[in-house]
């Protein structure tokens, strides 16, 4: 049995502990977010954030997962009410297939926190890891830095 | 001759993919989406196979539409382009019309979901079925009302007139009002009175696949479902001696492990623990490997001495010339579709019926593929598509189909999932073809292009489903069914020749297609087929010309052009890119040009971009790259964009890195280190696209406008820079960062003058 803080919620799961994360995610707590690409850590569609850090969840055993925070694309927001990440997308249309998608929001997401007002050349390193093989990469350099200017829209509104 | 004996006959002496054929003629041979080439009835699009209105549009009794297709979303955004001809057709809100797509129980049968061809054939369809089924509405409320149609007019999904009559949709349709055939022609409406066809509305696609939603098979969850994983072979044609089965079979959570002959699947409750089992069998299993694969560091050499059927597609005037001004072979490596999600199928045996949720282009062929396979009545076997990750052309989708029926067929009554690994799909995917093409070219006295011959050498690019053979387990099971005979697809569309006949207008030309029955590696369609090596040949060749007789590279072209919407793009790419002003750039740093109409029927594409190169190490960077695109009516301006747009990204991955590695027996490039594609360090660091309008025009695909232009623009900039012609791709980073060393004589004359000439 393992512990983990998904999206906020303490949830017990029972896959073997050598698991990887990805498989616990979809198969036992149903979650489409997270998908499988190569399961060598080379494509970035498995990223997750554990702790705030993107992390590839095809190659990471659940057993080292247990008390951890972990947050999923399911984390930032529904169709009803998207994020605001989420919501850039929608509006820079910054999906083909969008199979990769789900990693590439998770791993800016881990990067606003750390920079909010990140450059071409932060989100290009930023986003390294991930792989997209429609060529949406110039539309989701777009709707991160729509949702970086959201954000700290918002932040200036509160201050 | 007993299907059993031709296939003892095929098989015998050879263990690979390496076969050769007696190739059928090519007139009688498939259109890429599988359509009839000749027109039935005179129909527009596809209602000319598909008559039926009600077939395409039922009218619910709450007046709400339900639009039917046979084709596919691919992840281009094909369903909201679809919803979007329908409501402005039917004068119907987007809201209340739902699309129903390629399901072999509901929908019409459209082939393929290919070659760029959906908006033409099922937008042609939908529209003017749309516009039918509106007029009679307006018919029908007039009989209703006992008077005449004039003055009616249908608007949100009511029919009204000025003397106060209003008839909603839902009140005017009957069990029969639309089970009749369509009219050769239609009412439609006057593009500049759009409210919705041409507008950049927002695809209805996109919510779900960014919070979790459910948008894939790969993310479908059927009661009782199972989980499947596939052996595959070491190589080509490999044959199993022997496998340990039995402590894989005692392994907890596994239900079954099926083998017949090479075909090798096992099952069980939770996928990892599929994986794991498929694992251990994999290091148990010992196999006689025959493949013969040619030498990677010489496939053009090896491709171009293949046996080859020979077309000669274009001959005008006396393309012969005693000596020519540029003599240069150019070619590309196979290449990966290299979707980010592996292939993935769900299958159920339940009874005697067979439902098979599949990602895959053709429901229909892959439904008779599979009915055939499993030996089963086609009315049994029921195909639905479910979009899967990016699809670019015949990826494992209808395979892993084939697998996971097999495997479903082998444990009745639970819904079997395989998805392939990614090893898998590299390695087994059928891959875009490697090619070669010989161009010879020269010039007059007075710098117009005098001679031109162009010769091309590929393998087949259509290897679908249809036959069973075309599957892989079908090839493996232990009594296999013949490999699939070789398509070689028709002109004007073509197939490796694709776009090897130049636009430009010249008086002595002469172009051949070699096709080569024989496949050294598992190949079939991949966007653009043969078009994205003709178009970099003819436009690298163009380019030389251009700087040999120093003329301007986009003048050179305009010069040998009739066709003014190619002439149009052309003008407007170097517009807005600023050409003619263009200012000389420090060292590393430079420029390229490129055009093609795609397959010389479809959109027209002109692509201008700044280049650099970090002359140390090879490293290149588009700078920018400014397109214009002619695509005729748009429907939906944002889509055609995001499919320039991603046209532009892919082919710069194609070009700089891409190339399927093997040794003289396997597939070596079996994951993202060993065939690397683009990251974000190499995109283009500013993309434009700019659109010609061409409101009532019919309808041309954008899927595949834009990588034989980028490609070539690439190399243009490459020589612009270097002073070098690479002409092998990729254009990787070490041949870039060798070109970077050497101005070589031959080709280093000056830059043309960079004014308005």
């Amino acid at each position: 049995m393992t512990t983990l803080i998904l999206n906020g919620e303490e949830r017990q799961v029972t896959s073997e502990p050598d698991t990887p994360l990805l498989y616990v995610l979809r198969d036992e707590l149903e979650l489409n977010g997270a998908k499988f690409g190569c399961g060598l850590g080379q494509c970035g569609a498995c990223t997750v954030l554990v702790d705030g850090e993107p992390v590839f969840s095809c190659v990471t055993p659940v057993l080292l997962m247990n008390g951890r925070d972990i947050r999923t694309v399911e984390g930032l927001g529904t169709v009803a009410a998207p994020g605001p990440l989420q919501a850039a997308f929608i509006e820079e249309q910054a999906a083909q297939c969008g199979y990769c998608i789900a990693g590439m929001l998770l791993r800016a997401q881990a990067l606003l926190v750390r920079v909010p007002d990140p450059q071409d050349d932060d989100i290009l390193a930023a986003l390294e890891p991930q792989l997209c093989r429609c060529g949406t990469h110039m539309r989701i350099i777009r709707a991160v830095k729509r949702a970086a200017r959201t954000l700290s829209r918002a932040a200036e509104a509160v201050r | 001759m007993s299907p059993a004996l031709s296939r003892r006959d095929v098989l015998r002496g050879t263990g690979a993919l390496i076969l050769a054929f007696s190739v059928p003629h090519r007139s009688s041979a498939l259109t890429e989406t599988g359509a009839s080439a000749t027109p039935l009835r005179g129909l527009p699009g596809s209602l000319d196979s598909t008559p039926r209105l009600n077939a395409w549009i039922r009218i619910e009794a709450d007046g709400n539409a339900t639009i039917f297709t046979g084709k596919a979303e691919l992840g281009q955004g094909i369903k909201t382009a679809l919803l979007q001809i329908a409501a402005e057709e039917l004068k119907l809100p987007l809201p209340r019309i739902t699309l129903i797509t390629a399901d072999t129980a509901r929908t019409p049968n459209e082939g393929y979901t290919a070659a760029s061809h959906s908006v033409q054939d099922s937008g042609t369809a939908i529209r003017n079925a749309a516009a039918q089924v509106r007029e009679i509405l307006i018919g029908e409320a007039a009989r209703l009302a006992g008077r005449s149609t004039d003055g009616l007019k249908a608007w949100d999904g009511v029919v009204a007139g000025p003397d106060g009559l209003s008839l909603g949709y839902g009140e005017l349709v009957s069990a029969q009002l639309l089970n009749v055939d369509a009219q050769p022609t239609s009412i439609l409406t006057d593009p500049k009175n759009f409210t919705v066809m041409d507008r950049p509305v927002a695809r209805v696609d996109i919510p779900p696949k960014l919070t979790g939603g459910a948008a894939y098979v790969q993310d479908m969850r059927l009661p009782g479902m199972v989980h499947g994983r596939i052996v595959r072979p070491p190589s080509y044609g490999a044959r199993l001696i022997d496998l340990d089965a039995a402590p894989v079979e005692a392994m907890p959570g596994v239900l079954k492990v099926v083998r017949d002959g090479a075909f090798i699947g096992v099952v069980a409750e939770k996928q990892w623990t599929a994986i794991q089992a498929m694992r251990r069998l994999a290091a148990s299993a010992r196999w006689n490997e025959s493949a013969a694969l040619p030498d990677e560091a010489q496939l053009p050499e090896a491709l171009m001495a293949l046996p080859a059927k020979d077309t000669t597609i274009l001959e005008v005037g006396t393309p012969d010339a005693a000596s020519y001004d540029v003599d240069a072979l150019f070619s590309r490596p196979y290449l990966s579709h290299g979707s980010i999600g592996p292939s993935c199928a769900i299958a159920h045996m339940d009874g005697d019926d067979l439902t098979v949720w599949t990602h895959t282009q053709g429901v229909y062929p892959l439904r008779d593929a599979l009915a055939t396979l499993c030996a089963m009545p086609r009315d049994k076997v029921r195909c639905i598509h479910v979009e899967g990750a990016g699809c670019y052309g015949q990826n494992g989708a209808d395979d892993v189909g084939a697998d996971a029926a097999l495997l479903a067929r082998a444990l009745p009554g639970r819904p079997v999932r395989v998805q392939w690994m990614r090893e898998q799909e590299h390695a087994w995917e059928p891959f875009g073809p490697g090619m070669a093409a010989h161009v010879r070219a020269s010039l007059g006295p007075d710098g117009s292009i005098s001679a031109w011959q162009h010769d091309v050498w590929s393998q087949s690019h259509m290897m679908r489903p249809g036959p069973p053979g075309t599957l892989l387990a079908a090839r493996d099971i232990a009594n296999p069914f013949p490999p699939a005979p070789p398509v070689d697809l028709p002109m004007p569309e073509g197939g490796g020749d694709r776009n090897a006949v130049p636009l430009y207008v010249l008086p002595n030309a002469r172009a051949v297609n070699h096709f080569l029955p024989q496949m050294p590696l598992r190949g079939s369609s991949m966007r653009s087929l043969g078009g994205y090596l003709n178009v970099f040949a003819i436009e690298s060749t163009m380019d030389d010309l251009a700087r040999l007789s120093g003329q301007d590279p986009v003048a050179f072209r305009l010069r040998h052009l009739r066709d003014e919407r190619a002439s149009a793009v052309i003008t407007l790419a170097a517009e807005r890119f600023g050409w003619n002003g263009r200012p000389t750039l420090s060292a590393g740093s430079g420029y390229g040009f490129a055009f093609a109409r795609y397959k010389n029927l479809e959109a027209y594409c002109a692509i201008a971009l700044e280049l650099a190169i970090d002359q140390d190490t090879g490293r290149t960077v588009v700078q920018r790259a400014i397109a214009a695109v002619d695509t005729g009516q748009v429907v939906n301006p944002d889509g055609v964009r995001n499919q320039i747009e991603g046209g532009i990204v892919q082919a710069t991955s194609w070009t700089l890195f891409e190339g399927v590695r093997f040794d003289r027996q396997r597939i070596t490039s079996v994951d993202w280190a060993s065939y690397p594609i683009l990251r974000f360090a190499h995109v283009p660091r500013r993309v434009e696209v700019h659109l010609v309008e061409r409101p009532g025009l019919p309808f041309l695909g954008a899927g595949e406008a834009a990588q034989g232009p980028m490609g070539a623009a690439i190399a243009n900039a490459i020589r612009d820079i270097t002073g070098t012609r690479l002409r092998a791709l990729p254009l990787d980073a070490a041949k870039v960062r060798a070109a970077s060393k050497v101005r070589p004589a031959s080709m280093g004359s000056p830059l043309p003058p960079r004014s308005p000439s």
